[in-house]
């Protein structure tokens, strides 16, 4: 009987994938010898259709996904997915010091947004900031070299965990809730300055129930501006759950009069399908609009919360088996075959790679000069003198 | 009188004097508390004594706090008296202080006093001010506590000292302990005080453990708002400080006490009212002076220089007062910098032999 090239192919995946736990090399080399030729180029997915909240219409529930897109979110995400361990590791070893606050879990909510908007787009989140400071263009080794405190990293030392800043992105911002009004000035200067650029604001579940936000929304609809408010809903602020906070958790109608959607945070698809549709709705001047992506976070709240005295061990277990972000892609993956076991391998060898050089850097740079201590105070002016412990310490400020 | 006056300015416990001389007992017992744990003690005693006191904040409930200084409390006395609030600092200070003004007694905990600045209209405008502007008709009777000044690698956002900020205000009292039996008693004596207190704790003291006196360890132990400690007697220099700093001044006076340079240490306890006549008493004596704080601009140790000229002990200092401060810039995250940006052990000592002509 002959089969058809396809159903050959699928055998083969098939066959690939019940062998893939042994080591047997016969296999590795049949595969090996398969060319990229034979990987889908592109398929489209099926996304969970988003909640929506004064919208006539809805983001598509079908996702149309390259091979190299695939790959290049993988990657993305495992990246952030280790740096954050690593990042775990090094605050153990009191290499990192002061507040961490660790984004394993929502991976496809940094990523998905970043898919969905332009380099040239703005974004702003909270203090859960490393993610988006990798997708948002500074490198693993700058950013866990700003959080070892050393002259290498991306503030150069000063800023730390909470505080990373990039073209385009306005940190990183400690003080919870802060960074909304923020995000809808950026949106502001967007508008004024006649581009078609917007503003991702972010903010999380706790910080959803600031007065400042309903102010920043109440302006933002005023005036029509190209803002998207993403609330990462990943249920605990802190230890407070969302029951606990929150009369309202339907965090995508907060808006009232802005539109929303509520989006699946752990597909990335249908964060990059979501964001992609309150781009160009706020392209079309028809902004602002709320987005609630429904996420996880792994580790507590920051490192000095174990992150089990709230939420049960079995919780967590239950989100990584079932909805892990990166598993949810690479399953995707290979089922579609986008690509094969042993390259997502390799991958995965390059990552941790990439990540053990960064962390070496990181530990071995040296910390930032004395010299360095009083400048940037001021932006674009004149040097000036600072009073050091004692009246006669006058140090220096340069800008 | 004569002799509960002279230990008081000695700083040594009245009742323990009294014991020793006149009964001949066993030395009072000392225990070994720490911080949290004399502050947690305060508001168990105080939530015991009077029903209308709650407290009310982000994670003090079922949390225990998060710095569990409040730990114990929620399974103690349940959702009624202990509240976790939303993270809206504005929106719950403010609903404190109108619960004072109908009868109840709050305290509100600010988790670090950073997250204070969203609420500080409330603070201000409807807690300090009000007594004044209803001529006494309204009270206030509202704690605001939390940690106040630089942590451990925390960063500038999470590192401002607000005792310039909130001494400045009229209407307010303001306390910032160091001891436990600081934190106990003043903050006893906080929750008691019928006005809107601002009560500077500090984070890294929390862990810290300090021998309380047997006197302090009694449910009704208070220690008087606006009047400052003695904690060591000397004769050459005064070094004054508050919370944390009072440590280093005790540290410095211990190390140039090997070169025989006594330092008689104040501890303000009380930045709002400030205890001057300790602080001139003590000048009198020593005719040298040297402060302790965070940031220098429109600071405590600026309000004393200023009333030291403004009064009597101007004519007995025999060299300008010399203050110690942190670095004039936002607090850097690097260890090697924020080490470099607050007054070190040091700079105390410097100071001392500079005032000294050393």
């Amino acid at each position: 009987m002959l089969l058809s090239l396809n159903s050959m192919r699928k055998m083969l995946t098939i066959i690939t994938n019940v062998l893939k736990g042994s080591a047997s090399k016969n296999v590795a080399r049949v595969v090996a010898a398969r060319t990229y030729a034979d990987f889908t180029a592109e398929a489209a997915f099926d996304v969970k259709k988003c909640d929506t909240h004064r919208l006539d219409d809805a983001p598509p529930t079908k996702s149309v996904l390259t091979r190299e897109d695939a790959l290049k979110y993988y990657r993305t995400m495992q990246v952030i997915r280790r740096m954050e361990l690593k990042a775990d590791q090094l605050y153990k070893q009191k290499i990192i010091r002061g507040f961490c606050h660790l984004y394993d879990g929502q991976e496809a909510c940094a990523v998905g947004i970043e898919a969905g908007i332009k380099p040239t787009d703005h974004l702003i989140t909270a203090y859960r900031a490393h993610g988006y400071t990798y997708t948002r263009g500074v490198s693993v080794r700058e950013i866990l070299a700003e959080l070892t405190g050393r002259r290498g990293g991306c503030a150069k030392g000063k800023g730390g965990s909470m505080h990373m800043y990039a073209n385009n992105f306005y940190g990183g911002n400690g003080i919870v809730g802060a960074q909304v009004p923020l995000g809808a000035g950026v949106a502001l200067a967007c508008k004024y300055l006649g581009t078609d650029q917007v503003c991702v604001s972010l903010y999380g579940d706790g910080a959803a129930n600031q007065g400042q936000i309903f102010e920043a929304y109440n302006m933002a609809s005023l005036w029509k501006l190209p803002c998207i408010f993403i609330c990462e809903n990943n249920k605990y602020a802190m230890g407070t759950s969302v029951e606990r906070s929150s009369a309202s958790t339907e965090y995508y109608k907060r808006g009232n009069f802005i539109p929303g959607l509520r989006v699946d945070g752990m597909d990335i698809l249908c964060v990059k399908e979501a964001t992609k549709y309150a781009a160009d709705l706020c392209r079309a001047g028809k902004g602002p609009i709320v987005m609630e992506l429904q996420t996880y976070r792994y580790h507590g709240h920051s490192m000095s919360d174990p992150g089990v005295s709230y939420r049960t061990r079995d919780e967590i277990q239950e989100v990584r088996s079932k909805s892990d972000p990166i598993s949810l892609l690479k399953d995707r993956m290979l089922a579609n075959n986008m690509a094969s076991v042993e390259e997502l391998k390799e991958i995965d060898v390059q990552v941790r790679k990439e990540i053990e050089e960064a962390a070496q850097f990181a530990t071995t740079d040296p910390e930032p000069p004395l010299e360095e201590l009083c400048n940037h105070i001021f932006y674009n002016d004149a040097p000036l003198e600072v009073r050091g412990t004692l009246p006669w310490a006058k140090l220096k400020s340069v800008s | 009188m004569a002799l509960l006056k002279s230990c008081v300015r000695s700083g040594r416990n009245v009742f323990a004097v009294i014991l020793r001389r006149e009964f001949h007992k066993t030395a009072p017992a000392l225990v070994q508390v720490t911080v949290r744990d004399a502050l947690t003690q305060a508001m168990d005693e105080e939530l015991e004594r009077d029903e209308r006191v709650f407290l009310l904040g982000e994670e003090v409930a079922q949390y225990d706090g998060a710095y569990k200084v409040s730990r114990g409390l929620w399974k103690k006395y349940g959702d009624k008296r202990i509240i976790d609030t939303p993270i809206t600092e504005m929106g719950f200070a403010g609903i404190a202080v109108g619960s004072a003004m109908a009868g109840l007694r709050p305290i509100c905990e600010f988790m670090t006093f950073n997250f204070s600045m969203q609420a500080i209209d409330q603070i201000i405008n409807s807690a300090a001010k009000t007594s004044y502007m209803s001529a006494g008709l309204q009270s206030v009777p509202i704690v605001f506590r939390g940690p106040n000044g630089h942590s451990a690698g925390v960063a500038a956002q999470h590192s401002q000292c607000f005792a310039a900020w909130y001494g400045h205000c009229p209407g307010l009292k303001v306390l910032s302990p160091w001891s436990a039996e600081d934190a106990k008693g003043l903050l006893k004596a906080a929750i008691r005080d019928d006005n809107p207190v601002v009560f500077l704790e500090n984070e890294l003291l929390y862990g810290v453990a300090f021998e309380v006196s047997e006197e302090a360890q009694s449910k009704d132990f208070v220690v008087p708002i606006g009047k400052a400690k003695v904690e060591r007697q000397g004769t050459r220099i005064t070094l004054v400080s508050h919370s944390r700093y009072v440590g280093h001044c005790l540290d410095a006076a211990a190390v140039l006490a090997k070169e025989g340079i006594e330092c008689e240490v104040i501890n303000l306890r009380s930045i709002r009212p400030l205890d001057m006549e300790t602080i001139e008493s003590s000048v009198a004596k020593t005719n040298h002076l040297v402060t302790v704080e965070g940031w220098p601009q429109f600071g405590v140790g600026a309000e004393i220089c200023a009333r030291i000229m403004e009064g009597p002990a101007f004519n007995y200092l025999d060299a300008p007062v010399i203050r110690v401060t942190g670095v004039d810039i936002p607090m850097p995250y690097a260890k090697i910098l924020e080490d470099n940006s607050v007054p070190q052990i040091k700079d105390i000592i410097f100071s001392v032999k500079k005032s000294l002509n050393i």
